[in-house]
């Protein structure tokens, strides 16, 4: 149910779209206004996020420890998994960012009820899958800077050559995009298939994977199937950079198609899920040093509260521990 | 152990259904059922720490008698918290739902409930977030993944936070390093607002607030109690063993929670302390004011946390001790490593802690000043300042059980296999996956070990019941050793239920059979007065 939601959100987006160029011929809506609102919404949702995140202070330090403190000299400290300085927080972190380093432990638990045992396989398909379609994802952005530059520069090129390493068809396929489609293709059926994972699905999880799908398959189409103009997309989008936009007249339905799915994700972004992007990097149980009996935590909020005082508790024993022998401050 | 009429059957138990209804979880009714919920707070101990909405009534009744403006009350509550913890906000805002955290909770392992995956679990409270706390969530309600807060979603949350047991294990897997335990906590003080606490909490933090320890222990029993164990230890060891109390000027102060006096098998532990403090010749006393390590308010608000937290310091003052030790426990040491210094701070009246013995400075707790028992053994082991006797622990074939929070709070994973190491012969690691940073909980942590929520615990102690049964049959395992008072509470009804013939014991208990004292008489039996191993064969010869 929560995937047909989405689905029909995606139907809504690609029929505002085509209506809106063919019908309408709305071009500049589509090919330079809503390009320009979705970056500015963007940046400025990105940042306004992080800085209501930065915002509400840490009052503990609470760092998830998965490896040994540092206490005694001859006892092996582990300072990625429980740093003990910076320099150990700022390799954690990257591990975290750039390798997934926690997903990298999942595990996938095995009930034998025969056996009355439980046994924890391992299981490095979603982490598998999340690497691919982050990086491939990343690729392919890259490789998208040849639209944004002029001259094209000399690694992008490289870029390129390697993507289309194997020189399979013409034109040669790129690699990252069979790679993300297929990752992503993974990650969406996988939320369908697991039926826990289904069970925890909201329409916005399906919505962000098909958004992303949209805008690969769209992208793939218009390379090796319905093709447009490239030289009129760059002119478009050089035109976009510059601030002097035009739009060159006859570029072709799918590439608006493909820009307004971009559009929609990027505007979406900062108010979606898909923040954890930014969000990873504040998470306190990751990002603090594990030196809390070493170093004093400060809670910016901390405020007196009601205790009780020795002197309250002596008055109330004051005489069973008299009688006991117990030393007291007040005969 | 007292078991329902129906007792509860491993076998029975085991029958788990790990696959979810089809029915959305947002249209699943509460069923609260008997065995896997705990009574509510007593009346009077609400009143004695004047926390809101005292009153008769149970988690089964109808009307939950809420005050009247609850609703406000927690959003208040909520938008409150939103903005004192980076946490909360955070967490609230990131997930993805990728699923890894899944199973990785022993709550969901051992009974299926899917509201126990933790990230379902944390949806309980991310609805309600998304409903009043975003323009999403405002504008498109459900299809946003919102819903109304109601008296139901109150009773959800009481059920559901009062079955996580903030072991953290989930933060360890999450790639954003989402803390369940942050979230339960947070739940458990709006709760809280409304006086919809359990009894098992506030009970102990009410005793802990008047008393100065959990089991309500007035200072003249405290001082029976320790006496009464040094009599014991020293007619062990056949050495005249006099434990002070309460007495000024003392080097170091020593803090243990209050089960270690009280309870079994903590007490075999606490004679290990008294006698390896007699045997170094430790200058050290005991507090009957600050008579308790463990912290329940840990389990109910960070202010409450803070209250009963505040006497350790404050005794330390008075009694013009240089720095502080702790004993084995679990959520006694979360609290001490990560939240003692931040609230009753600086302890700048205290030194950096040196131990007397061996002139280790403890580095590692210059700004707490407090230090792990664990860590001021090993370090006397390391200099070789103790003699042991491991082949004294001989007829204990021993596993050790990673307390959630020493493991994913403080990283606290060689000191303790060191010194069990150095104490006994036998010693086996359970599988990979189930210590260290990924150990399972025991099922009964953060104030849940209590009897009424029996069947909860069973299930919720399962994946470390299951651990422990490898190792028993793999190497006839017959010692389960921790470092916390919860576990050596609540892991030996477990292991009668999953594991029979296995004993639960502390690390100190196997440095009692172990340590070699001065002028010691021979010892034949061990601290629990059970024949050892040597003393066994020799009897077998004659």
């Amino acid at each position: 149910m929560n995937l047909l939601y989405s689905l029909a959100g995606m139907a809504v987006l690609v029929l505002v779209v085509s209506v809106g160029v063919e019908t309408a011929g709305l071009y500049r809506l589509f090919g330079v206004v809503l390009p320009y609102a979705a970056v500015a919404v963007f940046v400025s949702g990105i940042v306004y996020r992080v800085l209501k995140w930065a915002a509400v202070p840490v009052p503990f330090h609470i760092p998830t420890t998965c490896g040994q403190q540092k206490s005694l000299p001859w006892i092996k400290a582990n300072n990625l998994e429980s740093p003990y300085n910076s320099l150990g927080v700022v390799a954690r972190m990257a591990l975290e960012v750039l390798a997934f380093r926690s997903l990298f432990r999942n595990t996938k638990v095995d009930l034998r009820s025969e056996e009355q045992r439980i046994v924890y396989g391992n299981s490095k398909y979603l982490w598998l899958a999340a690497l691919a379609f982050h990086y491939s994802f990343l690729v392919v952005l890259v490789r998208h800077l040849r639209f944004f530059t002029e001259p094209v520069p000399f690694v992008i090129g490289i870029l390129q050559d390697l993507d289309g390493f194997f020189q399979i068809g013409v034109p040669t396929v790129y690699l990252t995009g069979v790679v993300l489609a297929a990752a992503l293709a993974y990650l969406l059926l996988r939320r369908l298939a697991d039926p826990k994972v289904r069970y925890i699905s909201l329409p916005a999880d399906y919505f962000a994977l098909l958004l992303l799908l949209g805008i690969a398959l769209s992208g793939i189409l218009m390379r090796y199937f319905v093709k447009v103009d490239i030289v009129k997309v760059k002119e478009l989008v050089m035109g976009l950079l510059r601030f002097e936009p035009s739009v060159p007249a006859g570029i072709g339905l799918i590439f608006y198609i493909h820009l307004f799915l971009v559009c929609a994700l990027i505007a979406y972004f900062p108010f979606s899920k898909l923040v954890h992007m930014a969000g990873v990097f504040l998470s306190p149980t990751r990002n603090l040093t594990n030196t809390s009996r070493m170093r004093r935590h400060v809670n910016p909020w901390n405020y007196p509260v009601k205790v009780h005082t020795y002197e309250e508790w002596e008055d109330e024993f004051r005489d069973k521990m008299k009688a006991a022998g117990l030393p007291v401050e007040r005969e | 152990m007292t078991m329902s009429e129906k007792a509860l059957r491993p076998e029975e138990v085991l029958r788990i259904e790990y696959t979810p209804p089809r029915k959305g979880w947002m249209d699943q009714p509460l069923h609260m059922k008997k065995g896997t919920f705990c009574y509510s707070g007593g009346a009077k101990y609400l009143e004695y720490l004047g926390l809101p909405n005292p009153r008769e009534w149970q988690p089964t009744d109808e009307d939950w008698k809420l005050p009247k403006n609850w609703k406000e009350i927690i959003l208040e509550g909520m938008k409150d918290r939103l903005g004192k913890f980076r946490s909360f906000k955070l967490f609230m805002d990131i997930c993805v739902r990728c699923g890894a955290c899944a199973d990785k909770c022993h709550f969901f392992i051992g009974s299926g409930d899917p509201k126990n995956m933790p990230v379902l679990r944390a949806e309980l409270l991310r609805s309600v977030y998304r409903r009043y706390f975003t323009t999403a969530g405002r504008l498109f309600g459900r299809l946003a993944g919102a819903r109304d807060l109601t008296e139901e979603v109150i009773k959800e949350w009481f059920y559901y936070f009062y079955q996580c047991t903030e072991c953290r294990r989930c933060s360890v897997y999450c790639p954003y390093g989402i803390d369940t335990c942050e979230i339960t906590m947070m739940a458990r003080e709006l709760l809280n607002l409304i006086g919809c606490n359990i009894n098992w909490v506030i009970e102990p933090a009410g005793k802990c607030f008047r008393t100065g320890n959990h089991l309500g222990i007035e200072p003249h029993a405290f001082k029976d109690s320790i006496e009464f164990a040094a009599d014991e230890a020293s007619e062990i060891t056949g050495v005249k063993i006099e434990p002070s109390i309460n007495r000024k000027g003392a080097e170091i102060l020593f803090v243990t929670p209050s089960a270690d006096y009280f309870g079994s098998p903590h007490y075999y532990t606490l004679l290990g302390y008294l006698m390896l403090f007699h045997e170094i010749g430790l200058d050290y006393t005991w507090s009957a004011y600050a008579s308790e390590g463990g912290n329940f308010g840990l389990f109910n608000s960070h202010e409450m946390l803070k209250r009963l937290n505040a006497k350790i310091y404050a005794e330390a003052k008075r009694l013009g001790v240089k720095w502080i030790l702790g004993g084995e426990c679990g959520h006694m040491w979360r609290v001490i490593h990560q939240y003692m210094d931040t609230l009753n701070g600086p302890a700048d009246f205290l030194e950096v802690p040196v131990s007397p013995i061996t002139g280790t400075r403890f580095e590692n707790a210059a700004s707490t000043k407090m230090v792990h028992i664990c860590e001021f053994t090993s370090d006397l082991i390391k200099n070789n300042k103790i003699k042991l006797d491991p082949s004294r622990n001989d007829h204990w074939r021993v596993t050790f059980h990673d307390s959630c929070n020493p493991a994913r709070a403080m990283g606290f994973f060689e000191e303790p296999r060191f010194v069990i190491k150095n104490v006994c012969n036998n010693f086996f690691e359970m599988p990979e996956n189930t210590i260290r940073e990924h150990t399972f909980c025991c099922g009964s942590g953060s104030g849940l070990g209590t009897d009424e929520n029996l069947e909860a615990r069973m299930r919720g102690g399962l994946p470390r019941a299951n651990a422990v049964k490898y190792v028993h049959e793999k190497h006839g395992v017959n010692l389960l050793t921790c470092i916390c008072a919860i576990d050596k509470a609540t892991l030996p009804p477990l292991m009668e239920f999953w594991v029979p013939g296995v004993e639960v014991g502390g690390i100190h208990e196997l440095v009692a059979n172990a340590l070699v004292m001065e002028g010691e008489r021979e010892r034949t039996v061990d601290v629990r007065g059970e024949p050892l191993l040597k003393a066994k064969e020799g009897s077998g010869n004659v």
